[in-house]
């Protein structure tokens, strides 16, 4: 058991306890905290990958923008301090059955595949690499979907605004 | 790092998965809802980063994937959030039963 | 002769009279709706007329024979290439003959209502029924087509059910439309079934063809008379389904518990339909088929003559116990054409064999004339003293002088006394008895003895009897005195027309086989009838003159017999017990607890499934997100399962 192995076990082991913690606890702003230790988790796994410009992109989009938007959400409907429901004892048991005889089956499947290794000359995924690729109009060029992805986030600003903006009636 | 192959990083990431769609159908509140939602696409990035390093090393594919799909989710979350908070006025609850309008 | 489109006015005119009154004439003029059904019928009247003058005078015999004349043809619907439905106009002299009567009957009731309906709420649509009916009466005395004539009978049926029940108001008069109309298409149906046998063998619907086929040795009768079903040939069977069709229409015995109860019509309808015209479709019928019966099939002509006969027989012996006047005048109606029906059974065919068909029909042709003027009276009558019972008359005979003298000429003729009308048609059908069955004559010589008697029993219930005043507190009350013109001037020339109608040449004219002969007159023959009715009368005049106890001894008397008879031997209470007591109970109602609980059970058994069914499915759809999301991750998980191990 080599020491890149035990750090890897102990990511792994904070990514999935975090996750279940974040879908069972009882009060909603531990469940956010345990999602953001979960996310963050991730983001040492992507460390541990060598891909270090993911990571970064990780911790600065969701660990602080997604999470600490949940975060407003959960004090803007006064949700914060109650303790939640438990959920309907059938979904529940059903769902649990089902998502662990589902995780089983796809166990079975990824060990018996046998995962074939593309053999040529691999890049290094360099910020200059990236940055090159994503703007370059040439073959595993993706200037396209970046530009259809900012209109979508323009799309989805001007959305978010709309519906949740309170039109003062005249009083 | 050779001796953890993509199979462990597989395992890790569908127990992500069924980890999120458990909490999916499980909880009552709208907000943890949305949480679950962002720890299935999380699973989906580890996919496609592990399947980019391991198996495809000589093209950037996979990370661009997860790119766009953490563009995406953000985008995504707050658009949510937003209507959330829009129902939240309506209701004067969060809970995800009170929207049972458009049934029978 | 007349162009045809002429001849084709004259069933024409009533119908368009018909659609204009009905549509048109009802809301915008009905008070002339009247009049104009009078002018289009006295146009037709004047065509018929004239066509007869040309047909019997001028065109029509050809060798010393009357032709038939086919004015007009037109192929309707073709079955096959042999068998098609035609619609047209047949000239021979029977069907002449019925069109003057028809027309002009229906003339002398159109100018009669004008002043018996006079002031009734819907009197245009009484012009419109009345137009109809002629209209369907023509069509069926010109039929050339055996189907044509069934066609033309259902509308006469149904025009004789609008106008019985003509006064909806009342329920009897609903009721007794209604029982018409059953009992007659319950008749038409051995009709129809006799016109299919018919038919069926001979290859065509068409009259001639059909006549010729059936009478001339060859494929068609030898294939038709060796059919047999339960011990009677195929030709006696579909004869007599046809006649029992007829026998419906003219109220033979057993059809006839219709025609009594059909008096609730308003009386001018009762002189037209119920007296003249419609109820003597089914001697046309069977004078129309006349060759098939005497020449192919003399069991069925023998069946003809024996209905006749009894209906003739027990009509006269009800007649004499009713009190109602227009209920004796139906019984009367009866009786005679039961003469007009055994005098058709007892003849042959050719030559001078044929006096009976002769006498059947210049009997029908007298006998419409005077029935005709007994009801048109008694209505003058009803009207007067607004009632229709013997006890609430007598003594009319100073209060009503025109009425009483010509309905006096009317009972003299029908009672057979001469020289007047009556009496030479009866004499000729009492010859044709004579010659071929003694029973027939002896019960017909009967049944006029009987009818001379009822006939006076009536007249002198009415016009003598009691005084008047005696019994009606104020003769001044009827303010509008005897009846108004229009009544009064068709029961004028009907009274004219039945004094001198017997001396028409009749035997001439029409005949079985169209050749004319003479006929000749026996003095002592004639008298012994004629002695027996005036003793009749005599006895009449004895017992009912004067207010007297005789009648009340004499039924008294035959006490039992008198009841049944005047019950109208409970014929209506046996029928309707058959019918409601049997075919109600035992058919009726299961039929309709089937249809009700098991047809009408499995319609409502499938729509409740559908509905619990659906009841089942609809929670399904509960709007909450994270079931739904539930039954996609099942339903992937499925599909993957089934895919990955079962599907080879």
């Amino acid at each position: 058991m080599s020491a890149s192995q035990i750090i890897f076990y102990i990511i792994a082991a904070i990514i999935i306890g975090g996750g279940i913690l974040a879908v069972t606890s009882r009060k909603i702003f531990r469940a956010a905290v345990f999602l953001l230790f979960s996310l963050l988790g991730i983001a040492a796994l992507y460390f541990y990958l060598n891909y270090e410009f993911i990571a970064a992109v990780q911790i600065v989009v969701y660990v602080g923008g997604i999470v600490v938007l949940i975060i407003f959400s959960i004090f803007l409907t006064h949700a914060s301090g109650d303790e939640m429901k438990k959920p309907v004892l059938w979904r529940s048991v059903f769902a649990g059955l089902a998502a662990v005889f589902a995780t089983a089956l796809t166990f079975l499947y990824i060990t018996e595949h046998n995962f074939v290794a593309n053999s040529a000359a691999s890049v290094s995924p360099s910020v200059r690499n990236i940055g090159l690729q994503m703007l370059s109009t040439t073959e595993h060029g993706y200037i396209l979907p970046f530009e259809v992805v900012s209109m979508l986030l323009l799309a989805a600003l001007i959305g978010c605004i709309v519906i949740a903006i309170k039109i003062k009636t005249k009083e | 790092m050779n001796e953890i192959g993509l199979t462990q990083i597989l395992f890790v990431s569908t127990a992500l998965f069924f980890i999120g769609v458990y909490g999916f159908l499980t909880r009552k509140n709208m907000i943890t809802m949305l949480m679950s939602i962002e720890l299935l696409l999380n699973s989906v990035n580890i996919n496609f980063i592990a399947f980019n390093k391991y198996l495809y090393a000589d093209k950037l594919v996979g990370l661009f994937f997860t790119v766009f799909i953490i563009t995406i989710a953000a985008a995504e979350a707050a658009v949510a959030i937003a209507i959330i908070i829009h129902l939240y006025r309506k209701l004067k609850s969060i809970d995800v039963d009170d929207t049972d309008i458009m049934k029978f | 002769m007349l162009n045809q489109n002429y001849i084709a006015l004259i069933p024409i005119l009533p119908i368009l009279t018909f659609l204009v009154i009905g549509l048109i004439g009802r809301r915008y003029f009905p008070n002339f709706s009247g009049i104009l059904g009078t002018l289009s019928l006295l146009t037709s009247f004047i065509l018929s007329a004239t066509v007869a003058y040309q047909y019997f005078f001028e065109v029509g015999k050809i060798d010393g024979v009357y032709q038939k004349i086919i004015a007009l043809k037109y192929v309707w619907l073709q079955f096959t290439p042999n068998i098609s439905i035609d619609m047209g106009i047949l000239l021979d002299p029977i069907s002449v003959m019925m069109i003057v009567i028809v027309t002009f009957i229906s003339l002398m009731v159109h100018i009669y209502s004008l002043g018996y309906m006079h002031g009734e709420s819907r009197f245009a649509t009484y012009y419109a029924f009345l137009s109809l009916f002629t209209f369907s009466m023509l069509g069926l005395v010109l039929s050339t087509n055996i189907f044509q004539i069934y066609i033309f009978w259902e509308l006469v049926g149904v025009s004789s059910f609008l106008l019985i029940g003509y006064y909806y108001e009342k329920p009897s008069a609903v009721a007794a439309s209604k029982k018409a109309f059953i009992v007659t298409r319950f008749a038409d149906l051995g009709f129809l079934i006799g016109i299919l046998v018919l038919s069926y063998f001979s290859e065509t619907l068409d009259f001639q063809t059909l006549i010729q086929r059936l009478t001339t040795d060859g494929t068609y009768l030898s294939s038709i008379a060796s059919v047999s079903f339960l011990g009677a040939s195929g030709l006696t069977w579909g004869l007599l389904l046809v006649f029992a069709g007829g026998a419906g229409k003219s109220a033979m015995f057993p059809f006839h518990i219709w025609l009594p109860d059909a008096m609730e019509g308003p009386t001018p309808v009762s002189a037209l339909i119920h007296a003249a015209t419609m109820v003597v479709a089914g001697v046309y019928l069977v004078a129309r088929l006349f060759p098939v019966f005497t020449i192919s099939c003399p069991a069925a002509l023998e069946v003809v003559a024996y209905v006749g006969i009894f209906s003739s027989m027990f009509a006269a012996i009800i007649a004499c116990t009713q009190t109602d006047i227009k209920r004796v005048l139906a019984y009367s109606t009866m009786s005679q054409i039961g003469f007009m029906m055994f005098a058709l059974g007892v003849s042959g065919y050719h030559g001078e064999e044929g006096v009976g068909f002769m006498a059947s029909m210049f009997h029908l042709f007298t006998h419409s004339i005077f029935k005709a003027l007994l009801f048109l009276g008694a209505g003058a009558v009803i009207h007067y003293v607004h009632s229709n019972e013997m006890k609430d008359m007598g003594g009319l005979r100073k209060l009503m002088p025109i009425t009483h003298i010509t309905f006096l000429l009317a009972c003299l003729a029908i009672a057979g006394i001469p020289p007047f009308a009556g009496f030479f048609s009866k004499e000729e059908i009492l010859t044709a008895c004579w010659n071929s069955n003694k029973i027939i004559f002896g019960a017909a010589v009967i049944t006029a003895g009987l009818t001379a008697f009822y006939m006076f029993r009536l007249y002198f219930n009415i016009f003598w009897n009691k005084d008047y005043s005696s019994h009606h507190h104020d003769t001044t009350e009827h303010h509008h005195g005897e009846a108004p013109k229009t009544m009064l001037l068709p029961l004028l020339i009907l009274a004219v027309l039945s004094v001198v109608a017997g001396f028409v040449p009749f035997s001439k004219l029409v005949t079985a086989d169209g050749i004319g002969f003479g006929t000749e007159f026996h003095l002592g023959f004639a008298a012994g009838p004629v002695i027996l009715a005036v003793c009749a009368i005599a006895l009449a005049y004895y017992m009912y003159a004067k207010e007297s106890l005789v009648p009340q001894k004499v039924s008294d008397a035959f006490k039992g017999f008198y009841t049944a008879a005047y019950h109208k031997f409970y014929f209506d209470e046996i029928y309707l017990f058959f019918t409601k007591k049997i075919i109600f109970n035992l058919i009726g109602r299961p039929a309709a607890w089937v249809d009700k609980n098991i047809f009408d059970g499995l319609m409502n058994l499938l729509a409740t499934l559908t509905e619990k069914l659906s009841e089942l499915i609809k929670p399904f759809q509960s709007g909450k997100v994270q079931e739904y999301a539930i039954y996609f991750f099942a339903g992937t998980l499925g599909f993957v399962l089934l895919f990955i191990y079962l599907w080879t």
